[in-house]
């Protein structure tokens, strides 16, 4: 064996070649498996697409770096879903590019905030968190109250996105910019939005400032979404097939 | 320089450089001016301002008939180079940990409300970075350079691509320093630059593996050294790793955004893959490499053992790229994955501490050597401590501990302790013994700095961590705990409060740590600047015995 491998160490080709077959074997085996066995990924009724507001929020998050701090997934643990809500499925994060489950809770666990504070909350929380939690140490975020939304390349955001594999309809990217806007906006007829992504979509003014539309609305329209899709009551965790 | 070679006309590497520089000036500058996207014009620029720079200095060079390269020394110019830029990015990438620990122990004074790019999510990927690749990268760089050309005894290969390789990398890191405080970012931990910053790299990259392997071609010797191996499974598996994580889609080709290719489950394990051998490859191998010249050459022993060497290499390449699973325990992965990923973590500590053992016990015969030498010191502890972090990562690699530690401040604890005690220290040592050989001086400028380097930044480093270790299971008892009622006992935000103190702890023993790097760049400086010595040491002599 040692007689052997002087020929790795007189040849540079051969240990490049033996490097690459050796460090292939591992990420073979654990990351490959994981595009074709079916129990991967639970069936689950009520994952969607984002929204366009919903992603353009969610493009915010991760400029932001939120995941640097907040993670958004629940582990099957007592106090973690006691704390948090039911653990996070597969399926609720399978049109997250990327995914944002994060390593680390600076901050709580993000997965489920949807819902659990009303938006002023996040208005005034995200401006000046230590106004309404004085013990926060997370960064204020007051500049996206003035910063207008981009909202003119969202077709080609989403177009993107199918590219990659979430299934928007054509109709749903025709569409993209003015469902974003009839989001915000409760008085639009908001018609083409439900039939896109159901009529339990969030439709109203996030922010608190009707008059314009700013990264404020956005982000806080994609925080109170999160974790809402999945209706738990017909989601049973001991099925077989949800059993991994 | 010989007269006759100083005849010669520039190689023709530098003309094509020149033509490369000036093509990329032009293509920086439509894209520039094509692209409707602010963020991406300001890379624009920066870029097109870059490729100006290198085809103006060219041609200059070129002009005036620079670049003659004599075939009989080493390349030491791009590794001079690379040591100063190590030092810099060392401060850079520390200074900024030092801001956002700041940050985080008292926010309300340092943090700005409307100035989003010195938040901490914007800061945080800054100092990451800004210490792993920067400071990491360019120690890489420069010693596997030094160390290619000494144990080949051949000059380094390519020309003038090794300076590209140096300056396209410093190019990388601005590019990605800019584009993480402007917002620009994948939102990939430690792969956060975007994918035109990606591209731009792995040209760099392949350069590099280019230039190393060429030189290894070009070798004297008939056997590789081993401490080469350990570059090439750097070089060679980061850039598999950089290439398969961030695949990704470009919204537009004259915009910065872009969207993953993989979504949820399958990028989560794509990135954590990656995640976990960057520490591997780039933070494990790389510097196992650096160990394996420098610790035999500064203590003049020969490595402990041959066959362990062989056995820790093969081992530890093969079993590290399985062991990302263990980052999502208790996550939606699929739980084989995660059992997977936590077997292979444990048997992961053997060959890491095969590496340990083999280091250290190079040092047989010249333990004497530790108390009178603090460059050797510094090394033996970095050892010391890859020893320390390799046995704690194993053991939170455990699922059923891994419950208690993962998303809390233990594991930015095990993090700092194999960066500041391993990375750090291993570095500091090689750039200590590059310094003066280098430069062609006798010693360095003050051995009593290196000591007072060595202690402040032992002591920092052990603040730091406890400091981790006490807030992070402090925390994550606190999360689980419940009254005698059967309620949770703690509110998230009071978990958050009782790290008031850690923080803080945190943050001095972080600054002591920097103040360190402060003392070694003040040292570097004035050793470089003593006058030269009449006669000049071994290891600085020309190298081609039989051309000299």
């Amino acid at each position: 064996m040692w007689k052997n491998h002087s020929k790795l160490e007189r040849h540079s080709l051969l240990l490049v070649l033996g490097i690459l077959l050796v460090v292939s074997v591992g990420g073979l085996v654990e990351i490959a498996p994981l595009f074709f066995l079916e129990g991967t990924i639970e069936k689950v009724k009520g994952v969607r697409p984002y929204t366009p507001l919903e992603q353009a929020g969610r493009d915010i998050y991760v400029r932001e770096g939120c995941y640097v701090c907040h993670s958004q997934m629940i582990r099957p643990l007592r106090d973690e879903v006691e704390r948090y809500g039911p653990y996070s499925l597969a399926a609720e994060s399978m049109y997250d590019h990327p995914f944002q489950w994060g390593s680390k809770r600076t901050g709580p666990d993000l997965a489920r905030v949807g819902g659990k504070y009303s938006d002023a909350w996040h208005v005034q929380h995200l401006a000046d968190p230590r106004s309404v939690v004085p013990e926060s140490i997370m960064p204020p975020y007051a500049f996206l109250a003035h910063k207008d939304l981009k909202v003119d390349d969202i077709e080609a955001r989403l177009r993107t996105l199918t590219r990659v594999g979430v299934p928007y309809t054509e109709a749903a990217l025709k569409n993209a910019e003015a469902d974003l806007l009839a989001q915000v906006d409760p008085t639009a007829s908001g018609a083409s939005l439900a039939k896109a992504y159901g009529d339990r979509v969030n439709r109203r003014d996030f922010d608190g400032d009707p008059e314009r539309l700013t990264e404020m609305d956005a982000l806080v329209a994609y925080l109170q979404m999160l974790g809402t899709l999945v209706d738990f009551r017909t989601y049973e965790a001991g099925a077989a097939e949800n059993l991994r | 320089m010989s007269e006759n070679l100083a005849q010669q006309d520039s190689p023709p590497g530098a003309a094509a450089l020149l033509i490369i520089s000036a093509a990329g000036a032009f293509l920086g500058l439509m894209a520039t001016a094509l692209s409707p996207d602010p963020l991406f014009r300001l890379e624009g620029w920066i870029f097109t301002l870059a490729a100006l720079a290198a085809a103006a200095a060219l041609t200059v060079g070129v002009a005036n008939g620079r670049y003659q390269a004599d075939p009989r020394r080493y390349e030491d110019g791009v590794i001079r180079a690379g040591a100063i830029a190590t030092v810099f990015w060392a401060i850079v990438g520390m200074l900024v940990g030092v801001v956002i620990a700041l940050q985080l122990a008292w926010p309300r004074i340092f943090y700005f409300p409307e100035a989003g790019w010195l938040n901490f999510g914007r800061l945080r990927p800054l100092h990451t970075s800004g210490v792993i690749f920067a400071f990491g990268g360019n120690a890489l760089i420069a010693t596997s350079f030094y160390v290619v050309q000494r144990t080949c005894r051949a000059r380094l290969a390519g020309g003038l691509a090794g300076w590209f390789v140096f300056w396209g990398y410093q190019l990388f890191i601005v590019m990605a320093a800019v584009g993480y405080l402007a917002g620009i970012t994948e939102g990939r931990e430690y792969a956060e630059p975007e994918w035109f910053v990606d591209l731009w790299l792995t040209i760099v990259w392949v350069a590099y593996l280019l230039v190393f392997l060429g030189t290894i071609w070009k070798r004297k010797e008939p056997h590789i050294y081993v401490a080469n191996w350990f570059y090439l499974a750097f070089i060679v598996t980061v850039a598999l790793l950089h290439i398969v994580n961030n695949l990704s889609l470009p919204v537009s080709l004259l915009g910065a955004k872009s969207y993953s290719l993989f979504a949820g489950v399958q990028d989560a394990l794509t990135q954590w893959w990656y995640g976990h051998n960057a520490v591997g490859f780039f933070l494990t191998a790389g510097f196992l490499a650096m160990m394996y010249y420098f610790v035999p050459k500064r203590a003049e022993r020969p490595v402990y053992s041959y066959r362990l060497s062989i056995v820790h290499f093969w081992s530890l390449i093969f079993i590290y790229i399985w062991a990302g699973p263990h980052h999502l325990h208790y996550t939606a992965l699929p739980q084989w994955a995660q059992t997977l990923g936590m077997t292979f973590s444990v048997m992961l500590w053997m060959p890491s501490w095969g590496g340990m053992i083999n280091g250290l016990m190079t040092l047989s015969g010249a333990w004497d050597k530790l108390r009178t030498d603090p460059v050797l010191r510094m090394m033996a502890v970095a050892v010391g401590f890859y020893g320390m972090s390799t046995f704690e990562g194993p053991l939170m690699s455990i699922r059923s501990v891994n419950a208690l530690s993962h998303y809390t401040d233990w594991t930015i604890g095990h993090v700092h302790s194999g960066a500041l005690g391993w990375v750090g220290f291993i570095s500091f040592g090689a750039i200590y013994c590059l310094v003066p050989w280098l430069w062609k001086k006798e010693k360095l400028h003050s051995d009593a700095l290196v000591e007072w380097h060595f202690w402040i930044a032992t002591l920092g480093l052990l603040l730091y961590i406890a400091a981790m270790w006490v807030s992070g299971i402090g925390e994550g008892l606190m999360w689980r705990e419940y009254t005698p009622q059967g309620f949770l006992a703690n509110s998230f935000v009071e978990t958050v409060s009782a790290k008031h103190v850690e923080n803080i702890v945190r943050a001095l023993g972080g600054l002591m740590y920097l103040s360190g790097a402060l003392i070694m760049a003040y040292n570097i400086y004035r050793t470089i600047r003593q006058p030269a010595p009449a006669v000049l040491p071994e290891a600085s002599g020309p190298i081609v015995a039989a051309a000299a």
